[in-house]
């Protein structure tokens, strides 16, 4: 059965997949970057997109829901508008990101792993995000927060709250700290 | 006092990365010489470069050390069928944040190596395969791979040449499985990560779309543009026989100062790395244990002694501190330095609460596919987890070897391994921690690791 659905997507997002196909030798192994580039303008994969996403790719259905239910990062429903990780593997554990996890949980008002009920925050415990030398690692949606420990951490959720913490001096994320040949920083292309 | 010499750092792949200015763009990276050696590579026979990789002996820095020459040769090239070249930058193995670095960084030099790779191996097509998590990292390489194009260091016809290859930047979404190099080419097929089972599927005859595929890590690319640079004779000289080139350590948990150091291989011993490098111990804290290859390799104990021969015949007695950081001196203890992820713990950690957490990952992560990995993976998280919250039973360390020992060599990928090794070495070198769980309840713990 092939049904036609119209989806919500900017002229930018669809241009951006029908770019992104042919690039492929395969059809089927765009599959990730389509959803990806779905999932960032929509927040998760509802059944619709699953249904478009394959007709797209010449595929079926359960072809794209079978990905959606397995990868770790991939949503049948969506965050919070902003998204939270909290590294908990074991170099990140060794030096306090359960604690870090509980005081964000106390001060954003939200459990990890849930959206909070007014869909602000949501929070998430992750497996290693390849940053263990400056752990504990908080994301905070697309930036990498480092050293988010202890009395920091109280500070880095007040600010979070506050909807202060990219113009903090204190807190400046691996992405923003890093050298760019452009003179201001370079967060313009987020959400 | 004897005054020490302090090893120091060689920085070969990190040369650039961390200096003040030094930026991800392409500008910078040819005002430092970039892609010279692309324009020397594309002048050269492709099997002339493969034979400096196989001269230069540069092992995988991904984490089982194969030697990328040889990968190289064992490539179908009969089958007439397009070959492939995936870097793995899947980066997900804990405590190793080194490909990262590179990245974000130092983009360009990543391109570089790969191209000159798969106009050695004849590649039709390449692919970086990075973990979702770098949101920013996939940008700028992204960015980067546009500017080589520009400038014809990738794409259709490189450099005026006859050869051409594309390079595509592909995000995984956040399954450690996909660094797993068959399930990366299942992943990047569009499917789900479930490794395939070797043989037959070795990737160098049977890997994406059932073609000849080289998979190499990010560090390991990189090192390609440097044997070109210094040939491979010379590459061999750096470090030690079999150990060639530098490697990046990538040290966390407690130590002063953690973070990634890049030496020659054997440069320098475990004690000094921890010790002269990282500043050593947290005030008044004493080395209870590190896991020196990422979480999947054999955990050491702080007064091991490990006695034995190398393989050149001479014989070791080493304390934990001896150990030379290369590729051979963690194996030769029983562990391995796997992804350079060394990890370490002091006396505050409580060994059970660590391997609950160790556990955790690996029950988070098993693709499912072999009854004893997904199913032993699930059962050491939950014992483990309750010996940790008042609950442990008088057998619980022996239930949990007997798990880790038949997940152990009965299943396809190496995840297997990697789930139980963590487990069989806690217990053997842990064993009165996990029995007194059950005699003294739990304590409360002095961190919270579950
Ligand atoms: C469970 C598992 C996870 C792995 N994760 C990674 C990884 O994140 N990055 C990586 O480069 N190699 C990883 N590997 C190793 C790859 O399978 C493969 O050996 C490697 O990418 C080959 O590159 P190299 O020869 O350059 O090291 C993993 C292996 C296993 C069994
Ligand atoms: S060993 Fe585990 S991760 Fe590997 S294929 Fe089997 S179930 Fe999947
Ligand atoms: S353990 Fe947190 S980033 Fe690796």
């Amino acid at each position: 059965m092939i049904v036609s659905y119209r989806m919500e997507l900017t002229e930018h997002t669809l241009s951006k997949i029908e770019d992104l196909i042919p690039k492929y030798p395969e059809k089927r192994s765009a599959a990730l970057m389509v959803i990806h580039l779905v999932q960032d303008e929509l927040g998760a994969i509802s059944d619709d997109s699953c249904t478009w996403i394959a007709e797209k790719l010449e595929l079926e259905p359960i072809n794209i829901k079978e990905l959606i239910t397995f990868y770790p990062m991939l949503r049948e429903t969506p965050w919070g508008k902003k998204h939270v990780r909290v590294c908990r593997t074991l170099p990140c554990a060794l030096r306090g990101s359960y604690g870090t996890c509980k005081v964000l949980e106390e001060r954003l008002g939200v459990k990890e792993g849930h959206v909070r009920e007014d869909g602000e925050f949501s929070i998430e415990f992750m497996e290693c995000l390849a940053d263990c030398g400056e752990g504990p690692v908080v994301m905070v949606g697309e930036e990498t927060y480092e050293n988010v420990e202890g009395k920091k951490a109280e500070k880095f959720a007040d600010l979070l709250v506050k909807e202060k913490l990219n113009t903090s001096k204190e807190f400046v994320s691996y992405e923003n700290g890093l050298v760019t040949d452009l003179p201001i920083t370079k967060t313009t292309k987020k959400k | 006092m004897i005054k020490k010499n302090i090893p120091k750092e060689r920085r070969i792949i990190l040369k650039y990365a961390d200096d003040p200015g030094y930026s991800n763009k392409m500008n910078c990276y040819l005002k430092n010489g970039g892609y010279k050696m692309l324009k020397k590579a594309i002048k050269m026979k492709p099997d002339e470069i493969g034979e400096e990789v196989l001269k230069s002996g540069v092992r995988g820095r991904g984490g089982a050390g194969f030697p990328a020459g040889m990968k190289w040769k064992f490539l179908d090239r009969k089958s007439g069928k397009p070959i492939y070249l995936i870097c793995n930058a899947d980066e997900s193995e804990p405590g190793t944040f080194k490909d990262r670095q590179i990245m974000y960084k130092d983009p360009h030099q990543l391109i570089e190596g790969m191209m000159i790779a798969a106009y050695a191996i004849q590649a039709k097509q390449a692919f970086i395969y990075i973990r979702a998590e770098f949101f920013e990292g996939a940008r700028i390489l992204e960015e980067a791979i546009a500017e080589a194009k520009a400038k014809k260091f990738c794409g259709d016809k490189i450099l005026g040449s006859s050869y051409s290859c594309d390079l595509i930047v592909h995000r995984g979404a956040g399954a450690y499985i996909c660094g797993e190099e068959t399930g990366l080419i299942e992943s990047l097929e569009g499917k789900r990560p479930n490794p395939r089972i070797k043989p037959p599927y070795f990737p160098a005859v049977l890997g994406l779309y059932q073609c000849p595929t080289i998979v190499n890590n990010v560090e390991t690319l990189c090192n390609v543009k440097h044997i070109m640079q210094m040939g491979g004779e010379a590459f061999s000289k750096i470090g030690k026989p079999n150990n060639t080139g530098t490697r990046i350590w990538c040290v966390s948990g407690h130590v002063k100062k953690p973070g990634y150091y890049e030496f020659e291989c054997g440069a320098l011993t475990l004690g000094e790395m921890i010790y002269d490098i990282c500043g050593g111990l947290l005030p008044g804290r004493t080395l209870k244990a590190v896991i020196p290859g990422g979480s999947s390799s054999k955990v050491l104990r702080a007064d091991e002694r490990f006695t034995g021969k190398l393989k050149d015949g001479t014989e070791f007695d080493w304390g934990i501190d001896d150990i030379p950081l290369d590729f051979d001196g963690p194996a030769s203890v029983g562990s391995m330095s796997g992804s350079g992820g060394i990890i370490v713990m002091d006396d505050t950690v409580d060994m059970v609460e660590a391997m609950a957490n160790i556990n955790a990952f690996y029950a988070h992560e098993s693709c499912g596919q072999c009854t004893p990995c997904r199913e032993g993976s699930l059962w050491m998280r939950k014992i483990t987890k309750r010996m940790c919250s008042g609950d442990a039973r008088k057998e619980d360390a022996d239930l949990l070897l007997s798990v880790a020992n038949q997940i152990e060599g009965r299943t396809i990928c190496a995840f297997g391994e990697a789930a139980s090794w963590p487990t069989q070495s806690f217990i053997a070198k842990f064993r009165g921690e996990f029995q007194d769980k059950a005699k003294h309840g739990s304590s409360k713990p002095k961190l919270q690791l579950i």
